[in-house]
């Protein structure tokens, strides 16, 4: 599903008609109309507010919770969401809301560094694909179909099962992750830049001496820009899944990590005596990954003056 | 058009045999079958592991060239695609666990694809209306929910339902049940289907989803689209227009996604199978990695990259098929 | 083929009424009250054109009239069809109207048919939605109604996807589709805008046969005044979504009594007037229609405004039989005879330097083309993509341009001619021939003096908005090749202030961003940066066709201001042969890649000699109903062939109306090779008829004429060249 992110367009002031808008005496700036679009979209705002909510609490939860991850309560085996713990306990007696938060923190991380570094190589990649053309092109296409004719997971899931383990082997996830998840992304960039490529500004800059690195920078990167924020967010979602599909198998963050992958794979174990291990875990995953999807879109529509879904008035 | 997808076809089995050369020097450097041996109780002999590794090429002493060459020989020259530690032979357990996944995941896929674009087109009509939100946002949750979630949720709710009405209303544990069925008519295909059910609904759910969002903004462009209000104007009534006029050129995108689908069906649903205990394609791919096969998940990925590209092709064709513009092109 | 502009008169009785409508919808910025209080009567056979700028709400009445509106819309007012209120009918009541009794023609005939079904479908669905007719006869009356609307082989063609038709045959279409129930009425929404001037004409042409076969009254929606002029009966001029005049179309052309009518028609540049008077210039923009201002919306922009016209909105009064104007000052007009000179004061341009008067053999050639050619390779498949043809997208052509010169370069869509714009800007070396600006050799440049002759060679393109960078503010896009020729800090800033003014905008404004100006100002920034490092030579592509009219005549206006003052040269490339007439010196028109004709410009538009340059200048309608009337036109058969595969012989030969009167024996010339660019003939034109009877045909050739009085730069590439009077 590709998405035509037209940066150049002026206010809507007709609605649906199709025709041009009428100049207007009080014109609003880009900024002051994408928030606007932004903040009348509900679900996208709500999205915001629980995503920074769920990072607040990652950050601070240790300080505010009344159980810490790794501390047990003696004596409280597989005990039911109560006063004493929220979500309950697991079989060594382990606060859940403790352990879900810790594991949270581990998503989170993962989730945004992921993220960036995709679409980093993704705008990296499929700009200077689109500008440089020739063979240099040819061959970074040619390598993403390459990529995507592997099956991902499973490549990922053998590099982990015989890569380091130990503290940093998360990392390791991390960039497995962001490796095999630039591709289509890479290939919305280039299609996008050989757009902005075309437009008349760009030639014009052109026409006017301006040397390569210096049309990139300041004409052609701008206007890529809006694509790449609703990338990296929607890149959170596909990391955060991605991490906790491979960790339910036990490919992913391995112990003594903990992420909400590992927590539901652990959960998962006893969902007919203690379902609880597993519902906090998992329903914190959807919750997080349906508000940075909310938020994606909501920053999609916003951006994008061509989507008809942000232009309800 | 012929040769064109000859051409197509040849670039792809290029693609597809570097792909799979890539995944086996991974699988090969990245997996350790001989810690396999080495734990056993009582040990075996460094000279008998040795032997047992090199009879199924994936000994580490043996250079990583020489390995390749053997392996190449086997899968071109004899179509074989090696064993297992265990001793099994891939192609085999392939071949048999390809129908498995077929089974598992036909019906839900085929459900899930008319649900969804049966639903994006809908609310896509009904755009911010109460029932278009309320489409939406189950939508969006079910996108946000991994398969491994909405398979153990089904399963809890199950249990709860098969506790309620006090007999084993659902089954969730493989195809078919094993051992001696009850004497009434048709209780073979009674005790399928009461397998299926769960699992089915689960890649239903899945697949609706993600059509839906899909079908939803491709019909919200063709309702916007000149064409449509043509239409209008020829005297059409809406819901004519709409199906008629809008639908059917908002589908060309879905039908590529079909077509491409079709050809993924046998890879599998490796989540579905774990939870359900299919042992299908995927959770063999899965399987493989802890088992230290590094012939099998070579296969595997052999296979899922096949089905990718055998996908796109049909994929094409799909397009062609649907859209005049690329088909006289 | 000659078609004589008549028109049918109307003698019908009321079929469409419309009283007092109103549009209003919501909006990102506010409730647009898109439609003020429109009110008209329609009758049987009639033709009436609704004039006005974007944003003047005549599209948004056309929808409204159909009933296809969006929903968030509020109309109120009457719409009566042969005495039935449409206002309020459900959708299933105004679907049996829609298609049977009222059909819609719509501007751009690509989107507006659905790709995935033939043509023929379409067709027979709009038959069978109304009628319960069998596929068969409902397929064979769609064959018919092709042939009607001139569809070369109907019964093949019925079954081609729109894809496979061209821009103008889409058209034809479109128009078989909506009389295929023979309506009452026909509303054309800009039915021609996205089409070429001779496809244009063609369209007209069917859209009136359209009309006598039906005997529909016609709603004709446009922004071109010649074609008002040629079409219709009676108009309506729009502004802010009010009619602010109303009248037969002889009163609104020869008796205007609103000032912005006047403005309007004292903007458009004509084919038929020599000299280059300014254009009437109205200042500012039309308004926003979401929170007006009170009083009347034209009065900021109008120089007879007074204090009443501020503070409330005139209404329609009768200024004669059937005439109706909004104005205060209507009954001064009449009175005083005020015409566009006497409402719309000249722009006063300053100190203009007195007109270089060396003779144009004797000036400097600043830019030169020898034998241009740029072919591309016409490249087909995906995975190994392979050349199956060439583009000769240009294919050997010279030109020259003096020192302080206009030379315009026309042609339609696909002629090339901005292809030959690249080529000069790009300053690599061309597929073939030589390009030489300021006497060097692009293709021999180094890389320091490309970047030297970038200064003094600079471009103003078509679209406004596309060319400057959105996230940019005027002030930086300014100075942007300023900054490339490294100008320091304080001398930039002042030389982009000055820039501003030079240009009419307010210094004031340079921190605004492009989306905060108007199309007009839009172009005006473009200007003023193509001016920035003082260049001797600016290439432009199309730089007023975006704009409406109001605007464009500004635009006009401030280039010719800027070449007296700034003695500079333009290459000015356009499709709008008017515009042309009233900015360039000298005229080069091009056909599939090559230039049949050339000269200076009051030579080539009174004694055009080729016949592609004749039929041009025949299919332009000129802004005056008695001329439109009386005009004989030249009708092209067919599209523009593509130049991947040019026919071989003339180019031309294939549209050609005199080739297709000519014996086999004539015709030998012609399709044996390329006629080349020679001296027009001499001698007196003759008239269009004249032209055409091939027992006149006489090849040129060794004994072609070369008359005293003929300028011996005036070159026409055909075999049959004659001067014909065509205006």
């Amino acid at each position: 599903m590709s998405v035509d992110f037209r940066t150049n367009e002026e206010p809507e002031a007709l609605g649906g008609f199709a025709q041009p808008a009428a100049p207007t005496s009080h014109r609003l700036t880009r900024g002051q109309l994408v928030r606007r679009r932004f903040f009348r979209n509900r679900g996208a705002v709500i999205g915001l507010v629980v995503i920074g909510l769920l990072v607040l609490l990652a950050l601070f939860g240790s300080y505010l919770l009344p159980w810490q991850y790794d501390q047990r309560d003696l004596g409280q085996y597989y005990k039911p969401p109560s006063g004493r713990h929220l979500f309950g306990t697991t079989q060594a007696g382990f606060d859940v809301l403790a352990r879900t938060v810790r594991g949270l923190g581990k998503s989170l991380v993962i989730g945004f560094m992921v993220a960036v570094i995709q679409t980093t190589l993704a705008a990296l990649i499929g700009s200077s694909a689109a500008y440089i053309g020739g063979w240099y092109e040819k061959a970074w296409l040619w390598v993403i179909d390459l990529m995507l004719v592997l099956p991902s997971f499973f490549l990922i899931a053998v590099v982990s099962q015989g890569g380091p383990k130990g503290t940093y082997a998360w990392l390791l996830l991390v960039v497995l992750l962001a490796a095999f998840g630039w591709q289509l992304s890479a290939r919305v960039v280039r299609s996008l830049s050989m757009s902005v490529k075309e437009r008349e500004y760009v030639a014009a800059a052109r026409f006017m001496g301006l040397s390569t690195p210096r049309l990139l920078v300041r004409h052609i990167v701008p206007n890529i820009a809006s694509m790449l924020i609703v990338d990296v967010c929607l890149g959170v979602g596909y990391a955060i899944l991605g991490e906790a599909g491979l960790s339910y198998f036990g490919y992913g963050v391995q112990a003594p990590d903990t992420s909400l992958g590992t927590l539901i794979a652990e959960g998962a174990q006893s969902t007919t005596i203690a379902p609880w291990i597993f519902l906090a875990p998992a329903g914190v995953l959807v919750l997080l990954v349906m508000s940075v999807n909310a938020l994606g879109d909501g920053l999609r529509d916003a951006l994008d003056p061509s989507s008809m879904s942000g232009g309800q008035a | 058009m012929v040769r064109y997808l000859l051409l197509r076809v040849a670039n792809y089995a290029v693609l597809l045999f570097i792909a799979v050369s890539l995944a086996w020097v991974l699988a090969q450097t990245q997996l350790h079958p001989r810690q396999l041996f080495e734990v056993r109780t009582p040990p075996l002999d460094p000279r008998s592991i040795e032997n047992i590794l090199r009879a199924a090429n994936v000994s580490d002493q043996v250079p990583l060239w020489d390995r390749y060459v053997t392996w190449l020989r086997g899968v071109f020259l004899h179509w074989d695609w090696g064993t297992s530690p265990g001793g099994g032979a891939v192609g085999d357990e392939i071949g048999r666990r390809i129908w498995v996944s077929f089974r598992l995941v036909t019906i839900g896929w085929l459900l899930g694809t008319v649900l969804g674009v049966a639903l994006g087109a809908w609310s896509a009509v009904r755009q911010y209306r109460i029932s278009d939100r309320v489409v939406t946002a189950i939508v969006l949750i079910l996108v946000a929910t991994p398969s491994y979630v909405t398979g153990e949720v089904t399963k809890m709710v199950a249990t709860a339902v098969n506790k309620q009405v006090g007999f084993q209303l659902f089954l969730f544990l493989g195809e078919k049940s094993t051992g001696t069925l009850p004497g009434y008519p048709l209780a073979g295909l009674v005790d399928r289907v009461q397998h299926m059910v769960l699992p089915t609904l689960v890649l239903t759910l899945l697949g609706l989803a993600g059509l839906q969002r899909l079908q939803r903004s491709l019909m919200l462009d063709a309702l916007g689209s000149d064409f449509v209000r043509t239409a209008r104007a020829k005297g059409l009534r809406e819901n004519r227009a709409v199906m008629k006029h809008a639908l059917r050129t908002a589908l060309i995108p879905t039908g590529t996604y079909f077509a491409f689908q079709a050809a993924t069906l046998f890879v599998g649903a490796t989540y579905t199978e774990r939870i359900f205990a299919f042992q299908g394609m995927g959770i063999y791919g899965v399987d493989t990695i802890a088992t230290q096969n590094i012939n099998g998940i070579v296969a595997v990925t052999a296979f899922g990259g096949l089905c990718y590209l055998v996908g796109a092709i049909l994929a094409d064709l799909m397009v062609a098929f649907l859209d005049p513009r690329v088909r006289l092109s | 083929m000659t078609v004589t502009g008549g028109r049918f008169t109307a003698t019908g009785d009321v079929v469409l009424s419309v009283r007092n409508l109103h549009v209003t919808f919501p909006s990102e910025a506010g409730l647009v009250k898109a439609v003020r209080g429109l009110s008209f009567d329609l009758r049987a056979g009639e033709t009436m054109a609704i004039v006005g700028e974007s944003g003047s709400g005549k599209s948004v009445t056309s929808l409204a009239i159909m009933g296809l509106h969006p929903r968030a819309a509020r109309i109120s007012g009457s719409i009566t069809l042969h005495g039935r209120e449409l206002v309020g009918l459900s959708d299933a009541q105004m679907s049996s109207i829609r298609g049977e009794d009222l059909a819609m023609i719509f501007q751009d005939p690509l989107s507006a048919l659905t790709p995935v079904y033939t043509i023929g479908d379409q067709i027979v669905e709009a038959i069978q939605t109304h009628h319960d007719v069998s596929r068969a006869a409902a397929w064979k009356r769609a064959v018919e109604l092709l042939d009607l609307v001139g569809i070369p082989n109907p019964q093949l063609r019925v079954k081609s996807f729109p894809h496979e038709f061209s821009g103008g045959m889409r058209q034809r279409a479109m128009i078989a589709q909506a009389i295929a129930n023979d309506p009452d009425v026909i509303i054309a929404d800009e039915p021609t805008t996205a089409l070429d001037v001779t496809i244009q004409a063609q369209v007209l042409d069917v859209l009136k046969t359209a009309q006598v076969e039906t005997g529909a009254a016609v709603i004709l929606i446009t922004h071109d005044l010649g074609v008002v002029a040629g079409m219709s009966d009676r108009v309506t001029v729009m502004y802010a979504g009010r009619p602010v005049e109303q009248g037969s179309v002889d009163d609104i052309f020869y008796r205007p009594r609103m000032p912005y009518t006047i403005g309007l028609l004292g903007a458009v540049p004509r084919l038929d007037a020599t000299g280059s008077e300014p254009l009437a210039t109205l200042q500012g923009n039309p308004p926003s229609v979401v929170d007006l201002p009170p009083g009347c919306p034209f009065s900021p922009r109008c120089p007879l405004a007074h204090a009443g016209c501020r503070t409330t909105e005139p209404d329609l009064a009768g200024v004669g039989p059937d005439h109706v104007a909004a104005c205060w000052e209507s009954d001064r007009i009449t009175r005083e005879h005020l015409t566009s000179a006497d409402i719309f004061p000249v722009e006063s341009a300053g100190d203009v330097p007195p007109p270089d008067t060396t003779p144009r053999t004797e000036r400097e050639t600043v830019l030169s083309l020898e034998n241009l050619s740029r072919h591309y390779p016409l490249m087909k498949g995906a995975v190994l993509r392979r050349r199956v043809g060439t583009v000769y997208a240009v294919d050997g052509i010279d030109l020259d341009l003096r020192r302080g010169e206009t030379l315009g370069l026309v042609g339609e869509s696909g002629c090339g001619k901005s292809t030959t714009l690249l080529e000069i800007l790009n300053l690599h070396a061309p597929t073939d021939g030589r390009i030489v600006v300021f006497g060097k050799d692009t293709s021999t440049l180094g890389r320091r003096e490309k970047k030297t002759m970038r200064r003094d060679l600079q471009v103003v393109f078509q679209d406004p908005m596309a060319s400057l960078d959105p996230r940019m503010p005027i002030f930086d896009i300014i100075a942007e090749p300023l900054g490339v020729h490294g100008w320091s800090k304080g001398r930039t800033e002042t030389r982009v202030m000055d820039l501003l003014r030079t240009v009419g905008l307010e210094p004031g404004h340079a921190n605004r961003y492009p989306q905060h100006f108007s199309g007009g100002q839009r172009q005006r920034i473009g200007i003023a940066r193509a001016l920035a490092l003082e260049p001797e030579l600016i290439v432009l592509d199309e730089p007023v066709s975006a704009l409406d009219v109001s605007i464009q005549a500004g635009v006009i206006n401030l280039l010719e201001d800027l070449k007296k003052r700034l003695r500079l040269s333009y290459l000015f490339v356009a499709h709008d042969l008017a515009v042309i007439r009233h900015i360039a010196d000298r005229v080069a028109v091009m056909y599939l890649g090559k230039i049949v004709e050339v000269g200076d410009i009051d030579e080539v538009y009174s004694r055009p000699s080729h016949p592609y340059t004749q039929a041009l200048l025949s299919a332009i309608p000129i802004p005056d109903p008695t001329t439109e009337r009386s005009r004989t036109r030249i009708l092209l058969h067919g599209d523009l062939p593509s130049p991947a595969n040019p026919p071989s012989g003339c180019t031309f030969r294939t549209r050609c109306p005199i080739f297709e009167g000519l014996d086999p024996e004539q015709r030998t010339p012609c399709l044996a090779a390329m006629p080349p660019l020679e001296v027009a003939p001499d001698g007196a034109p003759v008239t269009l008829a004249q032209a055409l009877d091939p027992a006149e045909a006489r090849p040129g050739g060794e004994d072609r004429p070369v008359g005293r009085d003929t300028p011996t730069d005036h070159l026409v590439a055909c075999y049959y060249a004659r001067p014909v009077k065509v205006l």
